[in-house]
């Protein structure tokens, strides 16, 4: 047999393999460390959890070419400002909420989980909730208790979890200290809940919007 | 050893019979997969099936966790079946690997009950201690959690205390340094945060690194040996496709993790490195395809273990397919955003799973069935034909498959009708599930699902039953020269 050509050679591939996964994995440390910054809450990308304590928007960028947070005016979730501790303590129930009962085995969060309901990235700006001014009381009382309440017209629901008061609270903290987060975009070309100051009645209410909330007539 | 065909532990060395507790576990839970998932399927169906009872979360979670925990098992089988072979030396602590066996099974059967019947908890830490963690695939709870990572600590010493007792092969070094890598990666998972950004950062480093990098390179390990013993595939060429295929996987894999950095609050950048790196990962895929085809083509098909060599092929194909093609056809973040919680995924996760590593895990499978028959004669001219395992291997993929392309076709709907037209909002989110191209897409992929099943039946009767009576011993392979 004859002579192994050096580009077969088995040493040749066994450093190649080492090198590459070192530099790679050197690579990907270096990477962690600078995205760190972005992710951190109050960092480049993701809000302080005090951003609660405003209103929180989701508009086209005409100079990014995507949909970025915009963060307005002091719009105090539950109609109390509550500082960068309090806020961390609220949004963190609402998340440890997320997590006991397992929403992301139905839910998408930032996209990622199962796709058996919508995605909650933005849900606290989604146009289903119909006007601001009923949104938290609508988003509380269908925590709570959403089983009888109208989904959509193919007949899924969200079963009684068991979610108390403080927690439904506080998981609606969590999502709208998740709607701020900058997702580069996505998810992409989202018309968020009217938000502006005019009159109530002045909101689009759309059909799901009404849909959500209001009980099961049969 | 006993007499050709009976079924006996005599036959297997120590290793090989703790591996036989792992493949029967992992084989009960493959099982365990395809009923919760078709439970979770039928709900897409029929939503008020076994609403409040068990619903479509407990399936999903159930459905997911059994696979992670059916191929972890097949995965560890395949090493300590392999081990005492390849090092040429019994496994050094064989009685702490035994005994790690039972703890790990009884965690997961606790973890699995109490999915089951507790289902959710407060939202306090308890919770996430003893019920749920809420995170995808790793929703196991804290202490089971660190009952893993120390399981995976005794299968590490196992295997390094064993290959460094023994002798070290190009196989051994990659597995030792591999499952060092998949142990230490678990470690990311185990901590809280009300940062979901941080949170799904370090996730992705265990999800990703383990499923497109240690797994990978985890089964290119025990294929390897597989193509060594049952074609006679010789160890230097065996061994030096090995460390293209980790340098290859490796070198894509680990940056390809940024293909997972685009929408959860990371920097743009991620959208150059993960859209390049994800770009190569199907490279080291088409090597494997190339190096199991040219190798059964040099043998001329000769090998010891006819359905085990089906298998191997099914698995690099499967392989390039599953994880290579449909993955790449939507990790491109123009089209990602698009795509990114769709049923795309599903169908991905779907084929990319089973083509990868339930091919390969069932592929020690046979493996093992032959060996515990006192290495009895698996090449052709089985009885009835071997039809048992074409047919299973048959009904499996082509269930598999029908599964895949309905996923597919609902995720092609879900981007066009949620994202692109409707705009991503529940309202779009519904008027996609309701679309009767959705709908007719969860039907087929049911139907499919019942066809797996079907598969998977013949499967367990064909291992359960493969090699009885047989008389003939296993066909020599000779060592060749390629």
């Amino acid at each position: 047999m004859s002579q192994t050509a050096w580009w077969a050679s088995e040493s040749l591939w066994r450093k190649s393999a080492i090198w590459v996964t070192g530099v790679s994995f050197i690579l990907l440390i270096y990477l962690t460390f600078d995205t760190l910054p972005y992710i951190k809450a109050g960092g480049i990308n993701v809000p302080g959890f005090s951003v609660i304590n405003k209103r929180i928007d989701y508009q086209y960028n005409e100079v990014k070419h995507r949909y970025l947070p915009v963060i307005g005016q002091d719009e105090p979730l539950f109609g109390k400002m509550l500082t960068e501790v309090e806020a961390e303590a609220l949004v963190s129930k609402g998340k440890l909420t997320t997590q006991a009962k397992n929403c992301m085995a139905c839910h998408t969060l930032l996209g990622n989980g199962a796709y058996f309901a919508p995605d909650l990235t933005k849900s606290w700006i989604d146009p289903a909730w119909g006007s601001k001014e009923t949104r938290e009381a609508d988003m509380v009382a269908f925590l709570m208790d959403p089983t009888d309440k109208l989904h959509n017209s193919i007949g899924r629901r969200m079963p009684n979890l068991g979610i108390t008061l403080d927690e439904a609270k506080a998981t609606v903290a969590f999502l709208k200290w998740m709607s701020a987060i900058n997702t580069n975009g996505f998810p992409h070309n989202f018309k968020s809940l009217d938000q502006s100051d005019a009159p109530a009645a002045a909101a689009p209410v759309t059909a799901p919007a009404a849909a959500v909330v209001a009980p099961v007539s049969q | 050893m006993t007499a050709l065909g009976i079924f006996s532990s005599a036959n297997l060395n120590g290793g090989q019979k703790l591996a036989m507790k792992y493949f029967a576990v992992s084989l009960a839970l493959f099982g365990a997969q395809i009923l919760f998932g078709l439970l979770a399927g039928l709900q897409f169906l029929m939503p008020d099936f076994l609403f409040g009872v068990v619903d479509f979360s407990v399936n999903r979670t159930l459905h997911v966790n059994a696979l992670v925990i059916w191929l972890l098992y097949g995965f560890m089988g395949g090493v300590y079946f392999i081990l005492e072979d390849e090092a040429k030396h019994p496994i050094v602590g064989l009685g702490l690997g035994n005994l790690i066996f039972w703890v790990l099974t009884s965690a997961v059967v606790i973890v699995i009950l109490v999915y089951l019947l507790v289902q959710v908890g407060p939202g306090e830490m308890s919770s996430i201690w003893l019920i749920n963690e809420g995170r995808e695939y790793i929703e196991a709870p804290r202490w089971a959690d660190i009952g893993i990572t120390i399981s995976m600590l005794v299968f590490f010493f196992n295997v390094f205390a064993t290959f460094s007792k023994g002798r070290y092969t190009g196989i051994g070094g990659v597995l030792v340094l591999d499952l060092l890598a998949l142990a230490g990666l678990y470690v990311f998972g185990m901590f809280y945060t009300p940062n979901i950004s941080m949170d799904q950062f370090w996730w992705w480093w265990v999800i990703h690194l383990w499923v497109e990098a240690t797994w990978e390179v985890l089964v290119g390990c025990i294929m390897a040996y597989m193509l060594i013993d049952t074609m006679g595939v010789r160890r230097k060429i065996v061994e030096t496709w090995l460390y293209i295929e980790v340098a290859l996987m490796f070198g894509s894999g680990i940056l390809g993790l940024g293909h997972h950095y685009f929408w959860i609050g990371t920097p743009e950048y991620w959208f150059t490195i993960g859209g390049f790196f994800s770009a190569l990962e199907p490279i080291p895929l088409v090597a494997m395809v190339v190096h199991a085809i040219f190798d059964a083509g040099v043998h001329k098909m000769k090998n010891k273990n006819h359905p085990a060599l089906g298998w191997t092929i099914a698995q690099a194909a499967g392989n390039f397919f599953g994880a290579g093609v449909f993955g790449f056809m939507h990790t491109l973040p123009q089209i990602n955003l698009y795509t990114h919680g769709t049923q795309w995924t599903a169908s991905h996760g779907h084929l990319a799973f089973f083509g990868a590593y339930s091919t390969a895990v069932i592929g020690f499978f046979y493996l093992a069935a032959q060996k515990a028959r006192g290495n009895v004669w698996m090449s052709g001219n089985l009885p009835g034909n071997g039809w048992k395992w074409k047919w299973a291997m048959a009904l499996l993929w082509i269930g598999m498959i029908g599964m895949t392309m309905a996923l597919l076709i609902a995720g092609y709907e879900q981007s066009q009708i949620e994202r692109a037209i409707e705009g991503s909002t529940w309202m779009g989110y519904f008027a996609a599930q309701e679309h009767p191209w959705f709908i007719q897409a969860m039907v087929w992929r049911q139907l499919s699902g019942y066809g797996f099943l079907l598969g998977y039946i013949l499967l367990v009767w064909d291992l359960l039953t493969i090699g009885k009576g047989e008389t003939r011993p296993a066909q020599v392979v000779e060592t060749g020269t390629h």
